[in-house]
């Protein structure tokens, strides 16, 4: 029989959240028990629990402490924890479109040079990559993709910037991820995508999960403008290839 | 249907209810009011649900006024000068604006935030269940934006009911309590104990996302940068430069930065409403006690209509403006005229 795998850390985050930790890194293993416990979460509709927060290396999970209190949800959630990953069924997979660099990639030049290639080869190894949503968090949409190949590993820009626009395609440290509103970021910006993966009153609101995989294809500008207009009119734009 | 007039307000004011939880893991924060205890007792007063939508105003002076017919409202949170036609206005205790009367407010004085509910509450649209103002994320009705001077508020019209007052219990004085974690662990013991003892003020560069602390500089044992993980409200961010962020409603749902502890969620008003520049301690207790405390809190709220009394006679009417000044736990000579007693003519 399979054996139970190691447990994760219990970490007290106030007297109305737990804090499921698996790893202390960007871990591919550890992102996976946290989207299996976040499931199994879910499916068990355990009492108290009123949200759950996914991120690269933990679950947050709120809860009420009037309904559970702290040891009762944590030794639920430690057994539910260390039961066997189950395997990856059809994931959903998106295609999403990008108008590299120019104006809408002011970094792609900067990031060939750093690299030593050529902004071409960046445009190529990004969308030759197979991305997992490993999570969502910051700002709302904001997803941030597990799978970046090495070669285009970059640690964060010295200066973050305060402004970056809506849509931006970046990557970071070992991350690349999908921005919907316009905020600051810290990343390398290669690119913009119509896609609007957070807008209210469209069905659905939210367009990614975690968990969803994601890959990238090229659009010219003009292709990026019209696409643009039909997002704002509330199209999905990106493509569902497989569900 | 009546209507109330945002006749002038200043930066940081917004309609706040309960807030938007559920949607976290997609990026949106929660938002809704600060001080929770403050926006419960306000909507109490006037016969709405605890968490219903009220206008949260922020530091500065605001008036409003009553059109198309009489509004009854209530107020709660930090204490202000506040009058109707020079009639003094207790906070603590139901009001109603005559069609055309104006409610005039000074500046916050002993806190930040003041709630002014409205019976039958703010009409609006919910955006994931909630008309809290999230600007940023373009959600909030009856305006995804601060309130600003000449914005009109669909209300329900005065029901005529007799004013009620609400006897909080005492305001709790004393350091902010909070749980140690989740990332304790990447402080020394003395960087706990340099934040634990150590004498805090907040910043004015505060906002709804976050509280900066001025105070010692908190050193971490392995740098500043772990991978994002999820926060709550409360949660206390060590960034860079030492100097502690204390998460607040309108947050991001993940962050970066060390945590080093978390406010208990019945102290996170209390702790909002510290004026900048008086000193402040945290105490750490434990994982059990918060819990008790959290029940506590919950059961407050929820029994808070159980408080509600009568404005009867001239004598009770005096308690109520004691016990809001008790709540409001600093007030300064400036606002003596507040908590005048007011001639009994002007009490109903």
């Amino acid at each position: 029989m399979t054996a139970a795998l190691s447990p994760p850390r219990l970490l007290p985050s106030g007297d109305s959240a737990i804090t499921v930790e698996f790893s202390r890194n960007i871990d591919d293993t550890a992102n996976q028990r946290v989207l299996a416990l976040d499931h199994a979460v879910a499916n068990e509709a355990m009492t108290g629990v009123t949200e759950t927060v996914p991120t690269y290396r933990s679950l947050l999970v709120h809860y009420d402490p009037v309904q559970i209190g702290f040891e009762a949800l944590g030794e639920k959630l430690l057994a539910l924890a260390q039961l066997p990953v189950p395997a990856e069924t059809s994931p959903r997979r998106w295609r999403i479109p990008v108008a590299y660099g120019g104006e809408h990639g002011v970094d792609l030049e900067d990031v060939a040079k750093e690299l030593k290639t050529t902004p071409d080869d960046i445009v190529a190894r990004h969308i030759a990559g197979d991305y997992r949503v490993a999570m969502i968090g910051f700002t709302p949409g904001w997803s941030y993709l597990s799978g970046l190949e090495k070669f285009l590993h970059m640690p964060r820009r010295q200066n973050p910037r305060l402004l970056t626009p809506a849509g931006t395609i970046s990557i970071g440290g070992v991350q690349t991820g999908v921005q919907c509103l316009a905020g600051p970021s810290g990343w390398h910006l290669l690119g913009r995508t119509p896609v609007r993966t957070y807008q209210l009153h469209r069905d659905p609101t939210f367009l990614l999960e975690p968990g969803d995989h994601v890959t990238f294809s090229v659009i010219d500008h003009k292709t990026f403008a019209e696409q643009d207009r039909a997002a704002e009119a509330g199209e999905i734009i990106a493509e569902l290839i497989a569900s | 249907m009546s209507k109330l007039v945002i006749s002038s307000i200043g930066p940081a004011s917004s309609v706040q209810d309960g807030g938007r939880p559920g949607s976290q893991r997609f990026g949106l924060t929660p938002g809704g009011a600060i001080d929770r205890l403050a926006l419960a007792a306000a909507n109490t007063l006037v016969g709405n649900k605890a968490f219903a939508a009220a206008v949260e105003i922020g530091p500065f002076g605001a008036s409003f006024a009553a059109r198309e017919g009489a509004v009854r409202v209530a107020l709660s949170g930090a204490p202000r000068n506040a009058d109707i036609a020079k009639r003094p206005v207790a906070f603590g205790s139901s009001v109603t604006l005559a069609d055309g009367e104006t409610l005039t407010l000074g500046f916050a004085s002993g806190g930040a935030f003041s709630y002014l509910a409205v019976e039958g509450a703010i009409e609006g649209e919910p955006m994931f269940g909630s008309l809290s103002v999230n600007a940023r994320a373009g959600l909030g009705s009856p305006y995804s934006r601060p309130l600003q001077a000449g914005d009109e508020l669909k209300v329900a019209t005065a029901s005529g009911v007799a004013e009620r007052r609400i006897d909080l219990p005492a305001a709790v004085n004393g350091p902010i309590r909070v749980v140690l974690g989740p990332q304790d662990d990447e402080f020394s013991e003395e960087a706990k104990s340099l934040f634990l003892d150590g004498d805090w003020k907040i910043s004015a560069t505060s906002d709804r996302m976050g509280y900066r602390l001025e105070g010692p500089v908190i050193k971490h044992l392995h740098g500043h940068n772990i991978v994002s993980d999820g926060t709550v409200n409360g949660s206390i961010q060590v960034p860079g430069n030492g100097a502690p962020i204390v998460l607040m409603p309108d947050r991001g749902t993940s962050g970066g930065y060390p945590k080093i502890a978390t406010v208990i969620s019945p102290d996170l008003g209390r702790f909002a409403q510290i004026p900048a520049g008086q000193a402040f301690r945290f105490k750490a207790i434990s994982m059990a006690e918060a819990q008790a405390e959290a029940r506590k809190f919950a059961e407050l709220i929820r029994t808070l209509s159980d408080r509600l009394r009568d404005i009867e006679n001239f004598d009770l009417n005096l308690e109520a403006l004691h016990d809001a000044n008790v709540a409001g736990s600093a007030v300064n000579a400036v606002d003596a005229t507040t908590w005048q007693v007011p001639s009994p003519d002007a009490v109903t």
